[in-house]
């Protein structure tokens, strides 16, 4: 396939060297067809912090599609997005189950203890938070999801301890 | 895991059903299925063995056919699924490769939801024992049976549940549902046939062949066979995941679960009904009160209202965006609710936003519009004194 690497600027290609080479990785894993695109994503999301705009236009010219099919899938999925996120991200539940049993208290503390809001990430980089739809945890409310991983029954004093260990 | 009634699927070892099932032919295996009168356990409660059937017979012109594990376990309340792949993964797995023996497929696709990310790295390691052990691959028990299995990973999105949906995201699309019909049996993943079910479809699936069609359709009712499992949460001392017949009453589940003072429970989820103390007799089936397992319990306490807010603001948070009626409706009805909260809401206006719910049910694309309203209709439905004193005072709007 022929690549749009001759028209990338030299200077921006050299600035996102790094980038480019896990773009090429994860195709070589994941391939170039077009069911390739989610996991390529996916992959590149838990690599960097961000889905930048010359990562979209970079994987679009590897599997020969437009920036803009790219970035409509990108922005689709609570997972990925184009906003960057910081090295711990935080996932409350706000769903019913969770809603009920004691959510608001969680994310009080969580925004007290950052300094941010919902959706935001501390200006040291350090830790985004953000809701999550029904994580399949009801039986364990209030749940969280932290750097993806499922978080039971947490509490205000629990949810501050981890953005403690995040911000060490 | 809070499980918190014996499980059958627990009982059932790894390898009967599949070993049982590979010594009939294919069309056998659909009968049994069939016979058995399994609905699907996702929710939609469509007959597992008429849908084999219908992938099984619908042309494939270059002979690939799919199976698909729907693992999108998405909706509010719902979390039984996620229990079974934790803890009984080879018996989803097992249901899977019988399903391609039986619609002539030889490539299946478990769709993880982003959410159990977590869950990804023991069922990879479940794939490789099975194909280890000759239950995956080009050869199955020596056979020649020939099923693969692999899994993809969704990235959050509740719409993905929807099959046609589920199917444009594997393909590397935007999760939005497609015409239907052609249907997935028909036309699917990559225009071939493709079946797709429930994680405890299969599990249940393998079960069926070990321990015989007839052993499932004794349980349960007529027209709802088998056990069911569901998953329970809110305001319980007990929640978790229960299995129970098909046809158990409301008020049974209750008293296992501890919470028989609730005022209400959302049977299904965000998609679901809400249900009064008053119908607690009423049935998990088929034919009454249907579900895909999501049993939400609202206590004595709580303000109805607080509840359908969070639900329309799940559905206006998760539209697609393709379809107007879904769009701008969830939107609508959320605005609508929170209004009723504020006390802002006349008479004439409850009526507008039932209109635009029952608008929503019939003009929505998919099942997402089409059910964002049902829990707001069968509120309103139920507890109309207490909605009818939220609404503006007569008079004093003018």
């Amino acid at each position: 396939m022929t690549t749009l690497d001759g028209a990338i600027p030299a200077e921006v290609r050299e600035k996102n060297a790094g980038l480019i080479a896990d773009i090429d990785d994860l195709v070589s894993i994941h391939g170039t067809e077009r069911s390739a695109l989610l996991p390529i994503l996916e992959g590149l999301k838990s690599r960097r912090d961000q889905i930048t705009d010359i990562a979209i236009q970079v994987v679009a010219d590897r599997l020969g599609l437009t920036p803009v099919d790219v970035e409509g899938v990108v922005t689709f999925y609570h997972f990925l997005g184009t906003e960057p996120t910081g090295d711990t991200v935080i996932h409350v539940c706000r769903t019913i189950s969770c809603a009920l049993l004691g959510m608001d208290a969680v994310v009080k503390r969580l925004e007290n203890v950052t300094g941010v809001s919902m959706g935001e990430t501390t200006p040291d980089g350090k830790v985004t938070i953000d809701w999550a739809n029904c994580i399949g945890m009801c039986d364990f409310a209030p749940a969280a999801l932290v750097n993806r991983e499922a978080v039971k029954e947490v509490t205000p004093d629990r949810i501050a301890e981890i953005v403690t260990e995040a911000r060490a | 895991m809070t499980i918190r009634t014996p499980l059958t699927l627990s009982t059932i070892e790894a390898g009967a059903g599949l070993t049982e099932a590979l010594q009939r032919d294919p069309a056998d295996v659909r009968a049994t299925i069939t016979q058995s009168g399994m609905k699907g356990r996702g929710g939609a409660g469509f007959p597992t063995g008429l849908k084999w059937e219908l992938a099984a017979k619908a042309p494939a012109p270059d002979g690939v056919r799919y199976v698909i594990c729907n693992a999108d376990e998405g909706e509010p309340g719902t979390f039984k699924d996620r229990v079974v792949l934790s803890e009984m993964p080879d018996l989803v797995f097992e249901g899977m490769t019988i399903a391609g023996f039986a619609i002539g497929a030889t490539k299946g696709i478990l769709y993880l939801r982003g959410e159990y990310i977590y869950l990804l790295d023991d069922l990879e390691r479940c794939l490789e024992k099975r194909r280890a052990d000759g239950l995956l691959g080009s050869d199955i028990h020596g056979t020649g049976l020939e099923f693969h299995i692999s899994i993809f990973l969704g990235a959050g999105a509740y719409v993905c549940g929807e099959e046609t949906a589920l199917i444009e995201s594997i393909e590397g699309r935007r999760g939005e549902s497609r015409n239907r019909p052609p249907f997935p049996v028909e036309k699917g993943l990559h225009g071939a046939p493709t079946t797709v079910n429930n994680v405890e479809t299969f599990a249940w699936t393998s079960a069926i062949f070990a321990r015989g069609a007839d052993w499932f359709s004794s349980i349960g009712t007529d027209r709802s066979t088998g056990p069911k499992l569901l998953s329970i949460s809110g305001d319980v001392e007990r929640p978790g995941v229960y299995e129970f017949p098909l046809g158990i009453s409301i008020r049974e589940m209750l008293e296992a679960a501890g919470g028989t003072r609730a005022k209400a429970v959302i049977v299904g989820g965000a998609a679901g009904t809400c249900v009064p103390a008053k119908d607690f007799d009423r049935a998990i089936s088929y034919e009454d009160v249907s579900t895909g397992g999501a049993v939400i319990v609202v206590g004595p306490w709580r303000d109805l209202l607080e509840v359908a807010e969070n639900l329309q603001w799940f559905f206006a948070n998760e539209s697609c965006g393709q379809c107007a009626p879904c769009r701008v409706g969830t939107v609508k009805l959320l605005d609508g609710v929170r209004d009723l909260r504020a006390g802002t809401v006349t008479a004439e206006r409850l009526g507008d936003l039932i209109t635009l719910g029952e608008t929503m049910e019939f003009a929505s694309k998919c099942g997402l519009g089409q059910a964002a309203p049902n829990v707001f209709l069968s509120m309103v439905k139920a507890f109309e004194s207490e909605i009818k004193g939220h609404l503006v005072a007569e008079g004093s709007a003018q």
